[in-house]
């Protein structure tokens, strides 16, 4: 164990986290992604605009799109300076807020209990997994003719592929849990509601977050999808409509948003698993080093 | 650091368990599986483990000894035959008998005092006599600085003593100890053995502990019961008469510990060559570290 690991292991929460975001600033690896994108940008410029590859001549080019992203004035209606680009991203990030809300307070029971007792396995888990296969996309049509309005469909849509990953995470998370620990729950006097609060739960707990991370990724994902389909606002309508349009730096501008916001939202998500498994956070700083 | 921690006894707080406990293991069988996967692992099988002794169980590994742990934890029932404690049936996992298993099983999500403290509070009792009780195990345990700490953050030796005190806390009647220096360094391993017989030597409760190494066996029983091959009985029963407190030298150096080991040698030995010969891939390891030693 060296000092480095030491001081890591007594630190909490947020002192953690500084510490671990100074740590990073003095490796190389924020050098190595800056290196990273300014790579796959200079590509991107030399492809389009200077050699006008085959392919590549009619995508729009880096600085029609950066150009555009930044101008004030806008060509095709949608920049950092226009108040619908923060409208459309609003709108995504309350139906993922929906829809991972909805799958976590549903999954997590649901999976628990699948994991804890075998009746109730048996008894639902066969029809979860025939659903589970079934794409997004086959969703779309019952998901309109189910729900009105164009809201709840996409809410929904959205909220399906999260709550199969986190469900079954969940799942596998109490599965995975050491019998000895139960066992020794039960020898100690705690009583079933006990055991499962106190060693189901929280030794579930790494696996949940792995959840989660799955989910709000897929939550992305399917939202776009269902955006694409019915949808009025949000960053998977606006790629739909620049497409149809035939305005193209907007796609990009709607593409770089949603992976800048996906990052931003799973990196919440693991600072929320971090923030409540210290236990986790030091054995993991333990081994790390 | 163990035998340190315990000089350092505060006001004195009993351990000593209310009453003395006895187990009787009697004409028990164990079967696994039915019809033609039926497998026999324990068959009528009668000990007892008498109240307010040490009792060693030593056997070759692979044979039997921890579903014999199950049974007497009330995990699981035999198939026939009876375990009574104290003359009443067993008939499911209770306080008065604490299992500490091969594997460190304590909850790594707590703290070395939650851990501790967990019994207790898991039965609703978290009176001052209770949190005095758990520094005071804290203490003797030798993990006062650690009491904030998780498990991940303990060496092994230091899990093991920290489960111990969860264990003690509880004063159970009968502490069954299932291999529990399995896998430390040899160094914290005869360290845990002073300080484990420390601990007993203090009480003198009722303890059940299973274990493959001859030495630990001689070092710590009252009563070394040896078992033999699948399906598992007990074969011979001698009593350690060494006596208290013993020295790790002891084991190697008395003579009357020398004659002990040579006849449990003896008898594994037979059980080994059994367990080889029914191709038995523990056994054969169980021969080499034989061989080994005998040299």
């Amino acid at each position: 164990m060296n000092n480095a690991s030491l001081q890591a292991s007594e630190m909490t929460g947020m002192a953690l986290t500084m510490y671990r975001i100074s740590t990073w600033f003095k490796s190389p690896k924020p050098y190595l992604m800056l290196f990273g994108v300014g790579f796959l940008l200079t590509i991107w410029y030399l492809f389009v605009e200077v050699w006008q590859l085959p392919r590549f001549e009619d995508m729009p080019g880096l600085t029609e799109v950066v150009t555009e992203y930044f101008s004030p004035d806008p060509i095709y209606g949608l920049s950092v300076y226009t108040p619908e680009y923060y409208q459309h991203i609003g709108i995504s990030l309350r139906r993922i807020a929906y829809a991972f809300f909805l799958a976590t307070v549903l999954g997590v029971p649901l999976g628990l209990f699948l994991g804890w007792s075998k009746k109730f396995h048996e008894f639902i888990f066969p029809l979860f997994e025939v659903l589970r296969p079934i794409p997004i996309l086959a969703w779309v049509p019952l998901a309109i003719i189910m729900f009105s309005g164009s809201e709840t469909p996409v809410i929904f849509l959205t909220f399906l592929a999260s709550f199969f990953a986190t469900t079954l995470n969940t799942m596998l998370g109490v599965q995975s849990i050491d019998e000895s620990y139960t066992r020794a729950a039960r020898c100690l006097g705690a009583n079933g509601w006990q055991t499962f609060r106190h060693v189901i739960v929280p030794g579930a707990m790494p696996y949940i977050f792995t959840g989660l991370q799955i989910s709000i990724g897929v939550a992305w994902f399917s939202l776009v999808a269902g955006e694409m389909v019915s949808g009025q606002f949000g960053l998977g309508y606006v790629i739909n409509t620049a497409y149809t349009m035939v305005t193209y730096p907007t796609i990009v501008i709607g593409m770089i948003t949603l992976g800048v916001t996906g990052f931003i939202t799973s990196t919440m998500v693991r600072m929320a698993g971090d923030f409540m498994m210290q236990w986790r956070v030091r054995e993991l700083a333990l081994g790390d080093n | 650091m163990s035998t340190m921690n315990l000089e350092t006894a505060k006001p004195k707080v009993e351990l000593r368990s209310q009453n003395s406990s006895e187990i009787v293991v009697n004409n028990v069988s164990k079967v696994y599986g039915g019809g033609p996967f039926a497998k026999e692992v324990i068959k009528d099988c009668s000990f007892t483990i008498e109240s307010n002794k040490l009792t060693v169980m030593i056997g070759p590994s692979g044979c039997g000894k921890s579903t014999l742990i199950q049974l007497i934890a009330g995990f699981e029932t035999p198939t026939s035959g009876e375990i009574t404690m104290n003359g009443k049936p067993i008939t499911g996992p209770g306080k008065d008998r604490l299992v500490l298993f091969q594997e460190s099983a304590l909850f790594p999500w707590m703290t070395t005092y939650d851990n501790i403290m967990y019994g207790p509070r898991a039965r609703g009792e978290t009176g001052k006599e209770v949190t005095e009780l758990a520094d005071f195990l804290l203490t003797k345990v030798g993990l006062e600085a650690f009491r904030d700490k998780y498990p991940a953050q303990l060496s092994g030796g230091m899990q093991r003593r920290a489960e111990l005190a969860r264990a003690m806390i509880n004063k159970p009647e009968i502490m069954i100890l299932d291999e529990p220096f399995r896998g430390l360094d040899n160094m914290s391993k005869e360290l845990m053995w002073e300080y484990y017989a420390n601990l007993y030597e203090e009480d003198r409760n009722t303890n059940f502990f299973i274990t493959t190494d001859i030495d630990e066996a001689i070092f710590l029983a009252d009563r070394l019961i040896i078992m033999t091959n699948l399906p598992t009985q007990a074969r011979h029963v001698i009593e350690i008469d060494i006596p208290r407190p013993r020295k790790i030298e002891d084991i190697f150096a008395n003579q009357r510990a020398n004659d002990i080991k040579k006849e449990v040698m003896t008898l594994l030995h037979e059980e080994a060559m059994k367990s080889f010969s029914g191709g038995s891939k523990a056994a054969a390891d169980f021969l080499e570290a034989y061989s080994k030693r005998a040299e």
